[in-house]
């Protein structure tokens, strides 16, 4: 027995089991709660169901009534014109921004800290509420434009080709995080690859052109993948700011899944969304990849 | 030439900070506008500085809706956010642990599908994991909004502390052995007291991601004395409980204190750890 007991405690303490039971937790999560859903999501895709009724296979009926889907196709187009928009002006701001911050003053942290800011809370339900009064008929962006002369005030929110620019604006207000990485990968660069350009005649912008931007383009496309994903899956800002009004001119493509699987019952349907999203952005993370060797420079220093 | 420099110097003060007061002007605004008369928010917009500053919304605000003070929403917001970030870290310093230092039949495989959690946006599981937790019974519980997060379901915090640990010299573990050590107390005696700046790092990201979530409770809290800030703040603002706009701001800027004070006090940690793991924060 006690023999017996030793050799079990010797196999657990072997680097192998070691591993198995330490990564364990994450094992049993994973299966538990995403393989498991996705599983029960992927059937039910298949399916016609409600919540209040059980499952009846259904094959390929919830795809088919997508594509003829006339407001699915308009959060497709709403969701990527969010995303091409908002996403290519977020990191053309956090690249400037820090371009401007990479140099170092007394100031800087504060600097980085206004700028960040933003991001930081930027997800916020409080965010949202207070952007949804900014951009109000009696809010303080009518304001403003009226203390310089504007006559009327505009209907932000309720016009259909304004609405959207208030969420990219929103988007593209929290830049920070992209800042950050931009600022830790500028500091990687060597200074001497600088000098080296300067002796050779090079100028600021010049060094801009052919020094810094070659060496950031993987940063450039790390940010760009991941802000992708987060573009076309915003759901928090648009659903409180806007719901989709109007006019279904804000209807992202996860407030139409939220509101199909939730509000309309259409649970099968909002499960055969979720993995058409899948597989968009499985589609373009795919595109984005395969535009990398043409653009991004990934030999050393 | 070195007089050219200070104005250089000067124009590029006066930019960045311009423009940085833009940046963070509707938040300033908020705040500024908690403090006025609620009814004179909207006539004086364009002014900062409130003619007379009054805590009245502060008050008002407070008392909250159906029945329910904002302390209680608060209150559960504080406890979600905390029992979940205990239990992201925790569970995720381990499995990084095991990632880190042991090789295992199936690492690849699981190290992979940890990456792709990470890639895996909550609002495609949105509907697959509903279903499943009404499956369970778990619907008006705080269970789906606590429990996952015991399972080191986000890849992001392993990931990060995965690297942490990578960079801890081996030579300590095998110290470790030789004094008799086992994997798992080189786990409780050596790593877990090295890693903590990354866990501080991890428990900074996950208090604030989970104190302003607002899908999960949305989908899974029904009853109004259970809804967390943000879900009230989203209530509260709606306009048939109340176009209160001096009561709104003052909620919504308690709700955004615990972000601003981790911001200012830890902001060494929250830097580094997005420019290590290059994610977003």
């Amino acid at each position: 027995m006690g023999k017996k007991k030793q050799t079990l405690h010797h196999i657990l303490n072997t680097e192998s089991a070691a591993g198995v039971i330490c990564t364990l937790p994450f094992t049993i999560g994973f299966l538990l709660f995403m393989i498991v859903p996705m599983g029960i999501s992927l059937y039910y895709s298949f399916c016609d169901y409600n919540i209040l009724t059980p499952p009846v296979f259904s094959g390929l009926k919830n795809f088919q009534k997508m594509i003829h889907e006339e407001v699915f196709w308009t959060s497709v187009k709403v969701t990527f014109k969010f995303a091409f928009i908002s996403v290519p002006l977020r990191l053309v701001f956090a690249l400037i921004v820090a371009l401007l911050l990479f140099r170092s003053t007394k100031m800087t942290g504060i600097y980085r800290a206004m700028y960040y800011l933003p991001s930081m809370i930027g997800g916020s339900v409080a965010v949202a509420i207070l952007w949804k009064r900014l951009f109000a008929l009696d809010g303080v962006v009518n304001k403003i434009f009226m203390a310089f002369g504007m006559k009327e005030p505009i209907s932000w929110l309720g016009n259909t080709k304004t609405a959207i620019w208030t969420l990219i604006i929103l988007a593209v207000w929290q830049f920070g995080s992209s800042m950050l990485i931009f600022l830790s990968a500028l500091k990687q660069i060597p200074v001497s690859l600088y000098e080296a350009a300067e002796i050779d005649g090079a100028n600021k912008w010049q060094q801009f052109w052919k020094v810094t931007l070659p060496l950031l383009t993987s940063t450039i496309f790390f940010n760009l993948v991941m802000q992708m994903i987060n573009g076309f899956l915003a759901f928090t800002q648009s659903q409180i700011i806007t719901q989709g009004k109007p006019a279904d001119s804000t209807l992202f493509y996860t407030v139409y899944m939220y509101q199909q699987s939730f509000q309309f019952g259409n649970t099968g349907y909002g499960a055969a969304l979720a993995w058409v999203m899948l597989a968009i952005i499985a589609l373009i993370t795919w595109l984005l990849f395969a535009t990398k060797k043409l653009w991004v420079y990934e030999g050393g220093f | 030439m070195h007089k050219k420099r200070k104005i250089g110097n000067i124009i590029y003060h006066v930019l960045v900070l311009a423009f940085g007061l833009v940046m963070i002007y509707p938040l300033v605004w908020m705040v500024m506008s908690s403090f006025k008369e609620t009814t004179t928010i909207f006539t004086t917009a364009t002014k900062l500085i409130p003619d007379k500053f009054v805590l009245s919304n502060y008050s008002t605000g407070w008392k909250g809706f159906a029945k329910t003070s904002f302390a209680v929403f608060f209150k559960n917001s504080l406890f979600i956010s905390i029992a979940a970030t205990i239990g992201t870290v925790l569970s995720s310093a381990i499995v990084a642990y095991g990632f880190s230092r042991c090789r295992f039949k199936g690492r690849g495989l699981l190290f992979a599908a940890m990456l792709a959690t990470m890639m895996l946006p909550a609002q495609v599981l949105m509907i697959p994991q509903y279903l499943w937790y009404q499956k369970l019974g778990w619907v008006n519980t705080y269970f789906p909004l606590i429990v996952p997060y015991w399972f080191a379901i986000q890849g992001f915090f392993v990931y990060l502390m995965k690297n942490f640990i990578d960079g801890i010299p081996r030579e300590l573990d095998e110290a470790a052995k030789i004094d008799g050590c086992s994997y798992y107390t080189i786990f409780t005696r050596v790593i877990f007291p090295l890693v903590k700046p990354a866990m501080i790092t991890g428990l900074i990201f996950s208090f604030m991601w989970r104190w302003d979530d607002y899908l999960g409770p949305l989908l899974y809290v029904n009853s109004t004395n259970m809804y967390p800030s943000s879900l009230a703040l989203k209530m509260f603002a709606d306009p048939s409980s109340s176009s209160d706009y001096g009561a709104m701001f003052a909620m919504a800027t308690i709700s955004i204190l615990p972000a601003m004070i981790i911001f200012f006090t830890l902001q060494r940690y929250l830097v580094e750890g997005i420019s290590t793991s290059g994610l977003k924060g």
